[in-house]
């Protein structure tokens, strides 16, 4: 019997672990993926947002400006690349600039420190690729950008070594409430807990529906993005949003903590909860839209493109709380924007709440330090010297787009809820992340996996689940049913 | 401080050619950095046949054509270094010296000092992101080179049922390749009205096991949310969008892409070397030089080749100009400039222009056309006066192309006094 | 009388050839431009051979395969009974190129040949790592 079970390894599920591992108890993780970070939280903006969006008094407001606020020292703590480099609101139109005021208004009612209207000319020195119709911008010097993989391992990874259990490709089928407990029917047996967290992202409703008579609903919103080359990554400094005019929602244009420009999202309401597929539509849509708040963008210099799904509760606000009708189940749900940057906030409310529930004790031997995945591009030459006489392995170059060396591959296997697949490594190192896309690397990669840990090549996965990568050694001509004409 | 007066960045047959030709004009300090496990380059997984003719005046497979090149760099014991990635290129504070910096597991990172430096770094695949190809991102879609690899090299296969984008030579030679490994290759689907490959590709590697070839047709959508299900092809119209009601969709767990390569110039654009947004290669003059004096470029890395042969040729004279820059056997007065200007059908030239004080008696100029043209001309004109006209039966934009120029008629028709000098170089249809 | 269509890969014109057979006999070919397309629907027609390439596995060397070839081309209808006999093979390291790894393969009278020397792979104190590229 656990104490408190997560369903979802998401960066909300692992922020409320790494909250409750301050603790002492029993707690587990319930991922029905490989891998941490696969739903929601691996294909988003990357965005801490600085507050000035959510409507005053609401949650989404109160923990959107909340978890500004703790991101730095999080990141810092944590070792995940963070930078503050501030977001402009770009208004186009004269006759929308009261909307921007509004905005400003908002954002003083949340509480976002040191917001400012800018002037055109103010905002074209600071950012000269703002498109040539700028009027004026709403300038958030306290949001930023975050990479949504590095935060997300890096919390379940301090969770995982302050002693909470994680169980990887462990769907949850059926959750039964007890008299005092829940128990949960998984693809990998039975698991029981005194409570449980539903924090499976575009999952939620299914979840809580199976335990409430009062019934949510959660729609997966698809939005897409393309990625640029990091030859474009300076086109522009800061996040930049077009104030929603006459061209309706716009797309946000953005450098990534990687030094890549991100163009996104669209916003299309769908039925398929893993519907992460991109379409000809949606990328056309960026591609016209990016042009309304930034000019001459390189979209020549697409790497990829991708989807994720937002879970958009019916009533866009977050749902965190012990459900009315089933005592002990803690919803976290409706998590969609700006949930990567409430992310730490929702960690201690929802905490909080179990730890009163439970009367949870301090967990004394609790260190909230961890250590991420050394970056020997920052090391002088004599440091990076010295690590590779000690492991020659930081030498050997795998991925030659984003210089990732076999060095950084082998920690990522080997440290703690390592990688198993090749996007696991993808996530924690970036190989395979760069203009190739794992052209070159993914057979070296691939050959580093199946040695280290020891899984046969053909068992080797993308993602886990049946993505295997190779269909087998080569075979026998024998089954072979071509002819030669 | 390890110091050298030619590193050539790359050990494929670009590197290694230019290398042998560099020891041979005199230059004795050479080495050549490699970041594979062996030298040799992409030839080592074209284990096709098809190499060699005009160089050897034999058909070899690409191992076979990289050993010979490897034997001459064993034979002159030019040094070479592999597992050795190459960080940057700098120059030198006392320039012209450059800096290169490289890295592998026995040295570290270390900085060499060089007077000359010949990049030879190759190519690399076009991946699906950069075509927009919408659908899903599951296993099983893989450049064709990363397929050929693993098939060839690491003998691994990595699809039983597969659909295959692009009809440049590595895709067909790609269906070939999984065909005789017992794999079911659907079809080729091209979005372009002709293919890039040789005609004897298509016929052998395609024609000779069935395998339909889809020209104007691209990937509308990929299913499979794990493991590629499924690929959409739908036909294209003149400005190369899918035109619906055209779509078919096939059942496959591959989608293979040989969908175009680019040369790959990060270390020359991290050291300030100008690139053709063309090619995206270098800029060079007649001796193959970047914009950065002393710094030269060969094969791919320069712009794509279409036969290896072509690449140990320019690679040959890269060595040779590389060594008289060493040797500062050239010619300091600056005068006469020729600026080439493609037109017409042509998309760009290499060089792009010739000092004539340093020019060969000969000089090759090579280029590709945009379009398919059938009895035609490619004509030369200096200044407007025509001074070359050549003409083709035939002509692709998967061949490459190559004129060559004698020095005596450029210096004939030169405008004396004027210091720049225009040569246009055109396609004309008859 | 029988007319085969075949493209001349001659060059990169690529003549669409007509042939003309009587039975086996090829009577004309037309559509050719120059005198290349005859000789080559004369062959293709009478005696089409390929070379086939491909690789087999190494045993103790120091890369995992070694790629091969017919040393001469072979009969076209072979080429599968060649790829079912090769696809059986590992062999040993050393290799040095131009060795022969099968003779007479699948009865066409014509070796397959290593096209690349694979040394074998050095003593195995070596550290893990440097195996793999």
């Amino acid at each position: 019997m656990y104490d408190i079970i997560i369903i979802g390894a998401g960066v909300s599920g692992t922020s409320i672990a790494r909250e409750l591992s301050r603790c002492k108890g029993k707690f587990c993780v319930l991922e029905k993926e490989e891998d941490v970070c696969c739903g929601t939280s691996k294909a988003n903006s990357g965005i801490v947002h600085a507050g000035y969006d959510a409507a005053p008094g609401s949650l989404m407001a109160e923990l959107n400006v909340q978890g500004n606020r703790m991101m730095k020292a999080l990141s810092e703590e944590l070792d995940f690349p963070f930078y503050q480099n501030g977001s402009f609101v770009v208004c186009t139109e004269e006759n929308a600039l009261p909307r921007l005021s509004e905005l400003y208004e908002r954002g003083q009612k949340n509480g976002v420190k040191d917001l400012q209207i800018l002037t055109r000319e103010e905002a074209l020195f600071m950012e000269p690729n703002l498109c040539g119709e700028t009027v004026a911008v709403l300038y958030a010097p306290t949001a930023g950008i975050v990479c949504p993989f590095g935060m997300n391992i890096a919390l379940a990874e301090n969770a995982f070594l302050n002693g909470v259990e994680f169980a990887f490709d462990t769907e949850v089928k059926e959750i039964i409430k007890k008299e005092s407990h829940y128990q949960l029917i998984t693809s990998k047996g039975i698991y029981e807990a005194r409570c449980v967290v539903n924090a499976a992202g575009v999952y939620a409703d299914r979840f809580h529906n199976m335990v409430s008579e009062k019934k949510i609903h959660i729609t997966p919103r698809k939005g897409e993005y393309i990625l640029l080359d990091k030859s474009a990554g300076n086109h522009v400094s800061h996040t930049i949003f077009a104030l929603p005019g006459k061209y309706g929602k716009g797309v946000l244009v953005t450098p990534t903590v990687h030094g890549n420009l991100m163009i996104g999202p669209t916003a299309v309401d769908i039925t398929d909860k893993e519907g992460k597929n991109t379409t000809a539509e949606g990328i056309d849509t960026i591609r016209q839209k990016a042009g309304n708040s930034v000019r001459n963008l390189p979209l020549k210099k697409v790497i990829t493109s991708f989807a994720g799904l937002r879970a958009h509760e019916d009533g866009h606000e977050f749902l965190i709380g012990e459900v009315e009708d089933a005592p002990g189940f803690i919803d976290c749900a409706g998590i969609e924007s700006p949930g990567l940057t409430s992310a730490p906030a929702i960690g201690v409310l929802a905490a909080d709440l179990l730890k009163d529930k439970l009367q949870l004790e301090d967990n004394p031997s609790f260190t909230p330090e961890r250590k991420g995945i050394l970056n020997p591009a920052l090391l002088t030459l004599e440091e990076r010297n010295r690590l590779i006489q000690n492991q020659p392995a930081y030498g050997n170059i795998i991925c030659r787009c984003e210089m990732i060396s076999e060095g950084e591959i082998l920690d990522a296997i080997h440290r703690p809820l390592g990688a198993k697949s090749l996007d696991g490594v993808k996530r924690r190192t970036r190989a395979g992340m760069g203009r190739c896309q794992s052209g070159f690397c993914s057979p070296r990669t691939m050959e580093i996996l199946h040695r280290e840990l020891k899984i046969p090549m053909e068992e080797l996965t993308k993602c886990g689940g049946n993505s295997r990568l190779i269909t087998g050694q080569r075979e026998r001509v024998a089954g072979c049913s071509s002819t030669i004409l | 401080m390890q110091q050298y007066d030619i590193v050539i960045i790359g050990a494929g047959p670009a590197g290694l050619a230019a290398a042998v030709a560099a020891h041979d004009a005199g230059i004795r300090h050479i080495l050549i950095l490699e970041r594979d496990r062996e030298p040799g380059g992409i030839l080592n997984q074209c284990i096709h046949n098809g190499f060699g003719l005009h160089t050897f005046k034999e058909e070899l497979t690409g191992p076979e054509y990289a050993d010979r090149f490897i034997k001459q760099v064993e034979e002159r014991h030019i040094e070479y270094r592999l597992n050795t990635m190459v960080m940057g290129i700098d120059i030198a504070p006392d320039a012209p010296m450059k800096i290169v910096t490289a890295m592998n597991r026995q040295d570290g990172m270390y900085q060499i000092f060089s007077k000359a430096i010949i990049l030879a770094m190759g190519c690399r695949e076009r991946s699906r992101g950069a075509l927009n190809i919408p659908g899903y991102r599951p296993a099983g879609i893989y450049s064709a080179g990363t397929a050929q690899r693993l098939v060839n090299m690491e003998g691994y296969l990595p699809g039983k049922k597969v659909v295959i984008l692009g009809s440049g030579d590595i895709g067909l030679i790609m269906a070939r390749r999984m065909t005789l490994e017992g794999a079911q290759v659907q079809v080729v689907a091209e979005l372009m009205p002709y293919s890039g490959g040789l005609k004897r590709n298509i016929v052998q590697c395609l024609d000779d096991y069935n395998i339909p070839l889809k020209l104007s047709h691209t990937v509308i959508d990929i299913q499979g949310k794990e493991r590629v299900e499924g690929v959409t092809l739908a036909r294209v119209d003149e400005q190369n969008r899918p035109i619906v009601g055209t779509e078919e969709t096939y059942e496959c767990d591959t989608l293979l892409l040989s969908v175009g390569l680019l040369p790959e110039n990060e270390l020359s654009a991290g050291l300030g070397v100008k690139l053709n947004p063309v090619t995206s290669g270098p800029f060079v003059n007649e001796s193959l030089e970047t914009n950065i004096s002393g710094v030269f470029a060969c094969g791919n890395v320069l712009h794509v080749h279409d036969l290896v042969d072509y690449v140990s040729e320019e690679a040959d004279a890269a060595g040779k100009n590389a060594a008289a820059y060493v040797k500062d056997s050239r010619n300091a007065v600056p005068g006469v400039q020729i600026e080439i200007c493609p037109q017409e059908g042509v998309r760009y030239t290499v060089p792009s222009h010739i000092r004539l004080s340093q020019m060969q008696d000969e000089q090759t100029i090579r280029f590709r056309v945009g379009n398919v043209y059938k009895n035609c001309f490619i004509r030369a004109y200096l200044n407007d006066r025509q001074i070359v006209s050549k003409k083709r039966p035939v002509m692709a934009p998967g061949e490459m192309e190559q004129l060559k120029l004698k020095k005596e008629l450029l210096l004939s028709q030169i405008e004396t006094g004027a210091q720049n000098n225009r040569l246009i170089i055109r396609v004309e249809v008859i | 009388m029988n007319t085969k269509q075949l493209i001349c890969i001659g060059c990169p014109l690529g003549c669409q050839l007509q042939a003309e057979q009587n039975g086996t006999e090829v009577v004309s070919v037309k559509g050719n431009t120059c005198p290349r397309g005859e000789s080559y629907a004369l062959k293709e027609l009478t005696n089409p051979t390929r070379i086939v390439s491909t690789s087999v596995r190494v045993k103790g060397g120091e890369h995992r395969m070694v790629s091969v070839k017919t040393q001469k081309d072979i009969p076209k209808e072979k080429i599968l009974a060649c790829m079912e006999e090769i696809n059986g093979l590992t062999v040993t390291a050393p290799i040095v190129i131009g060795d022969v790894i099968l003779q007479n393969v699948a009865g066409t009278g014509v070796d397959i040949v290593a096209t690349k020397t694979v040394a074998a792979s050095p003593s195995s104190c070596q550290d893990a790592g440097s195996r793999n590229f």
